[in-house]
């Protein structure tokens, strides 16, 4: 009976669906046309602009360096993304469970997060061996987005539910398990998918920062590389397949967070229908 | 399903108290004095309403009662009878909101009392079957809050109250958020449980009606800090729609009005 008001908000939804995805291909075609007819009427180098189609055959020509320097990448993101989906919701537990904690490590956390990665990144690669302190930087990058959210989460239980655990008499571990994770989980899950994107910008800039001190092998790296060759194609190349899996990252981390709330929260039932 | 013994005072008297306040006042920590200081004693098996304006304490004695909150003074009694020796809770709660897990569906939510007591599944199964039931929302057992109506939920909300068989039920204005029908139609079902249960309740209400529809005793509290300032007793043993119309509800209700008036004075509504 509640969920008789939104029928017609999804009704609508429903109808707009086809165009929000059409449009955006739409555009993506034009644009497309219109760079190629922009670089072959003027007739403009490859070195200085290549048209979308030489951006393509590069990357059929060159995919087996492409494609492993994207598994790299890709692994070095991954990396990043456990260690601070874990350290996140770790640290966001411990802070909920110890108010002194909370205090005396938050700032930290914040510095962590507002200093650029990109100005830490160069130090890191001093410090620590390249391969860790790409993982390194993917994980500060990714990590603040978890802590903070899941923090939220663990403190916007409903009151009236938390006295109902008071009255039966629930042990911190029991309120934590069926309580407090449960009502975070929304936020987690935002979090996370944060931080899936966040992580591989990380990995990329601690690649190029790696990258220009003279070594590695990653996708960023394989720009980076490009760029002194004036190989501008592969660069085109190599930037589109980070796009790409940049997308396939918070297409799956979303797909995940649909499924495990499809059933009750609010944020995916909008999706359904 | 034999009407309520509200005669027999003697038989009450020797089951005992099931509550009893005594000289009970609270102090929030911001200073202001919600309550009391108050006594207040109730049988077992007794329906007892708190009726009073908003603000007046009535949710903070109900809070007390249950263990939610302590009290500033006096002491506050809660004959757990055998409650806990079952492993189970003596005393159901029924919030103002139906207050339940959205991610849970509606057996998980009344199975969470037993679960938090650490019940095998294999009794518990049967306990929240035998509570949904109760509430008439046996088929509903798999259904998710979001999908429930808000009479529903309140149901619901009443069966896990109800799951631990506990002796005494806190309700705590639980219908005041619904319409008026459906509210009519959770009173009768609130009596014909009590019928049946013979359960201690103890209601906290806003409205006049309600409070004399369903109790046999209702306790008229005054403005913050809240105190007892009228009581009355309503001697009827049939309820129903014809109890609901009759001259005989109606001279309750004005006498009730009464006495709850000076509550409202100097607030300006």
């Amino acid at each position: 009976m509640s969920s008789e008001p939104l029928a017609p908000v999804q009704a609508k939804r429903g109808q707009a669906s086809p165009l929000r995805v059409l449009l955006p291909i739409l555009v993506l075609i034009l644009g497309l046309v219109a760079w190629e007819l922009v670089v072959r009427l003027n007739d403009i180098q490859p070195y200085v602009l290549p048209g979308p189609w030489l951006v393509l055959t590069t990357m059929v020509a060159d995919w087996g360096v492409l494609w492993d320097s994207l598994l790299v990448t890709l692994l070095t993101t991954l990396e990043g993304f456990i260690f601070a989906a874990v350290g996140g919701i770790a640290l966001a537990l411990l802070f909920n469970q110890s108010r002194l904690l909370e205090y005396s490590l938050f700032p930290y956390a914040v510095v962590l997060q507002v200093t650029p990665v990109i100005a830490i990144a160069p130090l890191l690669l001093i410090y620590l061996p390249q391969q860790t302190a790409v993982v390194v930087c993917a994980w500060i990058v990714a990590f603040f987005p978890v802590l903070a959210n899941t923090t939220l989460g663990l403190n916007s239980v409903d009151r009236n539910l938390a006295g109902l655990f008071q009255l039966y008499h629930a042990s911190p571990l029991q309120t934590l398990r069926y309580l407090k994770l449960p009502a975070a989980l929304p936020y987690i899950l935002g979090g996370l998918r944060i931080a899936g994107g966040l992580s591989l910008i990380g990995a990329v800039v601690a690649e190029i920062a790696a990258g220009s001190a003279g070594a590695g092998s990653g996708l960023a790296y394989r720009i980076a590389e490009s760029g002194y060759r004036l190989n501008i194609p592969r660069m085109f190349a190599a930037l589109l397949l980070l796009s790409v899996a940049g997308i396939v990252i918070y297409a799956l981390l979303a797909l995940v967070s649909h499924l495990v709330l499809r059933r009750w929260h609010e944020s995916a039932l909008g999706k359904e229908s | 399903m034999s009407p309520p013994d509200t005669t027999s005072d003697s038989s009450a008297g020797t089951a005992g108290l099931a509550v009893r306040l005594s000289g009970v006042s609270k102090v929030y920590d911001s200073g202001v004095a919600a309550l009391g200081p108050m006594d207040l004693a109730v049988k077992r098996g007794e329906f007892v309403s708190l009726l009073g304006p908003s603000g007046c304490g009535k949710s903070t004695a109900l809070r007390l009662i249950a263990g939610l909150a302590s009290p500033t003074s006096g002491t506050v009694d809660v004959n757990r009878g055998a409650g806990d020796a079952r492993g189970t809770h003596a005393i159901g709660f029924v919030f103002q909101e139906p207050t339940l897990m959205p991610w849970a569906d509606v057996a998980g939510n009344v199975r969470l009392p037993l679960k938090l007591a650490g019940m095998q599944a294999s009794e518990a199964d049967g306990r929240v079957a035998a509570a949904l039931a109760q509430v008439g929302l046996a088929e509903f057992a798999k259904s998710y809050p979001r999908e429930l109506s808000g009479g529903m939920k309140m149901r619901v909300s009443l069966a896990r109250a109800l799951v631990t068989d506990p002796d005494i039920l806190l309700m705590d204005e639980p219908f005041a958020a619904l319409d008026e029908i459906t509210r009519f139609r959770l009173n009768n079902d609130l009596l014909a449980l009590w019928r049946d249960l013979r359960k201690t309740v103890i209601f906290v209400t806003h409205s006049v009606f309600e409070s004399v529809y369903l109790s046999q005793r209702v306790l008229v509290m005054s403005a913050r800090p809240g105190r007892i300032a009228a009581e009355f007793r309503i001697d009827a043993p049939e309820r129903g729609e014809e109890f609901r119309t009759s001259a005989e509800y109606a001279g309750f209700c004005r006498n009730v009005s009464a006495a709850l008036a000076p509550a409202y004075e100097g607030q300006g509504a």
